[in-house]
C-alpha cells in the first residue's frame, strides 16, 4: 500500500521532471526556474523546503517525548521568517543573480569572499543532506520493511539526481509544492482527527495532556515530576536555560542563512514578488507548526508514549535486549508475553499516530508523505550545492568570470550528481550514528557564518572582503568546534548501544547549540576583519549596493 | 548592469531616495528589535522562571503555553503590518526608478 502511494508521487515527480527538463537550458532556468516561479508558488516551495522530516516527523517526535519542550522548535522556526522578511529577502533579490555569494560579491569583488561563501554554503547543504538521508534511511526501513535502509537511501539519492540534473529549480520548485500540498494535508486530517476524539474540545484535549507526566533530575538533584503543559522535560538543570536560549538564537538567525532557501528568493521577478512570497511561506509554516501540537500531543495522548517505538523480534530482539542491560528482565518479559519487543523511536510519533486513528491506509499515506518530504527536500538541498560550486567556484573563481552558459550549467549538472553520489555515501555510512545535531549544526553554522556576512554587507558602509572572510570562517570554525565538543557528539553508551555518540567521552562544551558562543564570535571576526584593512573601493560601491537594495534599480531579470 | 550605469553616489544622495531609507529604517529596526525582545522574552522566562510561567489560566492551558501560541500571533501581526508599510516603500521605490529611466539625477 505505501510502496503504491510512494509509487505515484515517484511518477508524478518524474514527469514534472521531464516537462521541467524541456524548459530548462540556461543558467538562468537551472538555477532560478528563469525567474518565472510566482511570489505565492515560491511561498510554498519555501515552506516545502523548510518542513522537513525533522519537523514532521522529528518534531511530533519530539512533543510526544517531552511535550512542550518541543513545541519551543516550532515556534522558533516560524519567528525566523520574521528576520528573512524584514531584513535578507528583499535586499537578497534586488542585489544577487543565483547565489548568496552573489550579494557579498557585489562589492567585495574578490575571490577569497566567493570561495569562502561557497564553502559555507557547501557544508551546511552536506550537513543537512546527510541527516535527511540517514533519516530517510531510518525512516523507510521501518515504513516499508521490503526495504532495507541502504537501499532507501539510495533511492532517495538517485531520484533526487534525476529531479535536479534534468529538471534543474523547475522541477524542484513543483516538487516542493506537491510535497508541500501532500504534507498539509496530511497534517490537517491527522489533527482534526486527534480533535474528533475529544469531541473537538481544545480544553478537553490539553487536559488529557496534563494528565500525561514525565520526570526530570532538578539542579539540585531532586527528582521531579512535570506534565506534558509543563517546560521543563527536555531543557532542565544547570545549563538547561542557556541551551534554549542558544537553541532560539540558531533557529532565529539561522533560516535566513540557510542557502536553499535564500536560493528561492531568484527564482521570482522581483523583490515585491520575494516579499509575497514570505508571506506565503509563514502562512503555511505558521499553521502547519501549531498543528504539530495535536500531532505531537495526540500521539502522547492516544498512542501513549511508551508505544512510540518499532517491535522487533528474533535476533534484532536479543540484540535490543542485550544493549539494555538495566531493562533486560523487563524486555524479556515482553517478548514471552506478545512476541516482540518495543525498541523506542520517537520518529514514528506521527505514523503510529496515523494507523491509530485512519488505519492502515492513513499510515500508508502519512509514510508516503514522509518519503517524499525527504526527497523533496534533498533536491533543494542539492541544487543549493551545486549552485555553490558551479556559480561561485567553478565561474567565478576558477574560470575568473569568463562566461560560457552551456559549461556552467554542464558543471552545475556534473556537480549534482557528485553532490548526490557523496550524499549516498555519506548516508549509507554514519546511518548507525544519531545525526540529529547535524540539522541543528547546519543552522549554527548557517547563523554563525552566513548571517553576519550577509547583515553587514548590506548595512555598513565600511565592510570589507577581510572582514567577510575572517567572519565567515570564524563562524564556520567556532561552531564545528564547538558542537564537536557538545553533548550532541561527545558521550558515552554501552559499546552494545545501536545508536552512539560519534566521540564515547565526556562533552567538553555544556551546550547542545553553539549558536549563544558561535553568532556573536562570526559577528565579532567579522567587524575586527573589517577595522584590520581599508578598503576605499568596496566603500565607494556602498553607494551601489545601498541603492540597489532599496529600490531595485538594476536588478537582475 | 549592462548598458548604462547609473550615478549612484548621486542617487544615494537623492532627497527621495534618503527619505525611503529613512521610513524603512523607521520601521525596520523597531520592529526586529521588538520581535527579538518578544522572542527570546520565552525561552528566557521558559528557562529561568518556570514555575512562574507554569500557572494555570483556562484549564490546562497555561502561561508557558499561551505566551508560545501567541508568538505565532506576533509573527502574523508584525507580518502584516510590514507588508502594509512595504506597500508605501514600493511606490517611493518606483517614483526613484521612474526618474533614473526618465535621465535625472
Amino acid at each position: 500500500m505505501t510502496l503504491a502511494m510512494f509509487g505515484a508521487f515517484v511518477a508524478l515527480t518524474l514527469g514534472i521532471t521531464y516537462w521541467a527538463s524541456r524548459r530548462t537550458q540556461t543558467a538562468k532556468d537551472f538555477y532560478a526556474a528563469g525567474r518565472s516561479i510566482s511570489g505565492v508558488q515560491n511561498g510554498i516551495a519555501i515552506a516545502g523546503d523548510y518542513m522537513s522530516a525533522a519537523s514532521f516527523l522529528g518534531i511530533a517526535g519530539m512533543i510526544s517525548s517531552f511535550g512542550y519542550d518541543g513545541f519551543m522548535y516550532s515556534v522558533g522556526w516560524l519567528v525566523a521568517y520574521l528576520t528573512v522578511l524584514l531584513i535578507v529577502a528583499e535586499p537578497l533579490r534586488n542585489c544577487g543573480k543565483f547565489t548568496m555569494a552573489d550579494v557579498l560579491a557585489y562589492r567585495l569583488a574578490h575571490k577569497s569572499v566567493r570561495s569562502v561563501a561557497a564553502l559555507s554554503t557547501l557544508t551546511v547543504s552536506l550537513f543537512y543532506m546527510i541527516a535527511q538521508m540517514v533519516g530517510a534511511g531510518a525512516l523507510v526501513s521501518l515504513l516499508i520493511p521490503q526495504l532495507s535502509a541502504e537501499l532507501a537511501i539510495v533511492l532517495v539519492g538517485a531520484l533526487m539526481i534525476v529531479y535536479v540534473v534534468f529538471g534543474g529549480m523547475l522541477a524542484t520548485t513543483w516538487v516542493q509544492i506537491v510535497k508541500a500540498v501532500l504534507l498539509m494535508t496530511g497534517t490537517v486530517i491527522l489533527s482534526v482527527l486527534v480533535l474528533a476524539q475529544f469531541r473537538f474540545s481544545p480544553l478537553a484535549f490539553f487536559d488529557a495532556v496534563a494528565q500525561i507526566t514525565g520526570t526530570v533530575k532538578s539542579a539540585d538533584g531532586a527528582i521531579v515530576t512535570k506534565n506534558f503543559m509543563q517546560p521543563g522535560l527536555k531543557y532542565h538543570g544547570a545549563y538547561g536555560a542557556l541551551d534554549l536560549v542558544s537553541l532560539g538564537m540558531a533557529l532565529i538567525f539561522g533560516t535566513a542563512g540557510l542557502p536553499h532557501i535564500l536560493m528561492r528568493f531568484y527564482t521570482v521577478p522581483t523583490a515585491k514578488a520575494a516579499r509575497t512570497s514570505v508571506v506565503w511561506a509563514m502562512i503555511i509554516i505558521g499553521s502547519f507548526y501549531i498543528l504539530t501540537t495535536f500531532l505531537g500531543f495526540g500521539a502522547a495522548t492516544l498512542v501513549g508514549k511508551a508505544n512510540i517505538g518499532v517491535e522487533k523480534t528474533g535476533a534484532a530482539a536479543e540484540a535490543f535486549i542485550a544493549a539494555n542491560p538495566d531493562k533486560a528482565e523487563a524486555l524479556k518479559q515482553q517478548l514471552a508475553e506478545v512476541g516482540y519487543v518495543l525498541v523506542p523511536n520517537s520518529n514514528l510519533a506521527a505514523p503510529l499516530l496515523a494507523k491509530k486513528l485512519g488505519g492502515e491506509v492513513f499510515l500508508a499515506f502519512i509514510a508516503a508523505v514522509a518519503f517524499a518530504t525527504i526527497l523533496a527536500v534533498v533536491a533543494g538541498l542539492t541544487i543549493a550545492a551545486s549552485s555553490a560550486f558551479a556559480h561561485d567556484l567553478w565561474l567565478m573563481v576558477i574560470k575568473r568570470g569568463k562566461e560560457d552558459e552551456r559549461e556552467q550549467v554542464l558543471v552545475a549538472r556534473i556537480t549534482a550528481v557528485i553532490v548526490g553520489g557523496l550524499a549516498i555515501v555519506l548516508g549509507i555510512a554514519l546511518k548507525s550514528l544519531n545525526v540529529a545535531f547535524l540539522v541543528g549544526l547546519a543552522f549554527a553554522v548557517a547563523a554563525s557564518s552566513n548571517v553576519p556576512a550577509i547583515v553587514l554587507s548590506l548595512v555598513w558602509r565600511r565592510f570589507n572582503a577581510t572582514g567577510t572572510v575572517v567572519g565567515m570562517l570564524t563562524g564556520l570554525i567556532s561552531s564545528l568546534v564547538l558542537i564537536a565538543m557538545s553533548p550532541a557528539v561527545m558521550g558515552l553508551e554501552a559499546p552494545t548501544a545501536t545508536v552512539r555518540h560519534l566521540i564515547q567521552a565526556a562533552p567538553l562544551f555544556p551546550l547542545e547549540n553553539p549558536g549563544l558562543v558561535s553568532i556573536p564570535l562570526g559577528f565579532l571576526g567579522a567587524i575586527v576583519g573589517t577595522l584590520l584593512k581599508r578598503d576605499l573601493v568596496a566603500e565607494a560601491r556602498f553607494s551601489e549596493v545601498i541603492v540597489r537594495a532599496n529600490t531595485g534599480l538594476g536588478a537582475e531579470v | 548592469m549592462n548598458e548604462h550605469q547609473p550615478d549612484w553616489n548621486a542617487l544615494e544622495q537623492d532627497l527621495d531616495f534618503q527619505q525611503l531609507v529613512a521610513a524603512k529604517r523607521r520601521f525596520i529596526v523597531p520592529a526586529t528589535l521588538f520581535f527579538l525582545i518578544y522572542y527570546f522574552a520565552l525561552p528566557i522566562l521558559v528557562g529561568y522562571f518556570p514555575t512562574l510561567m507554569e500557572t494555570p489560566v483556562i484549564g490546562a492551558l497555561n502561561v508557558a503555553y499561551l505566551f508560545a501560541l501567541s508568538q505565532f500571533v506576533m509573527a502574523w501581526v508584525v507580518m502584516a503590518l510590514y507588508v502594509k508599510a512595504a506597500n508605501g516603500f514600493d511606490e517611493a521605490a518606483a517614483k526613484i526608478r521612474a526618474k533614473v529611466a526618465g535621465g535625472g539625477p
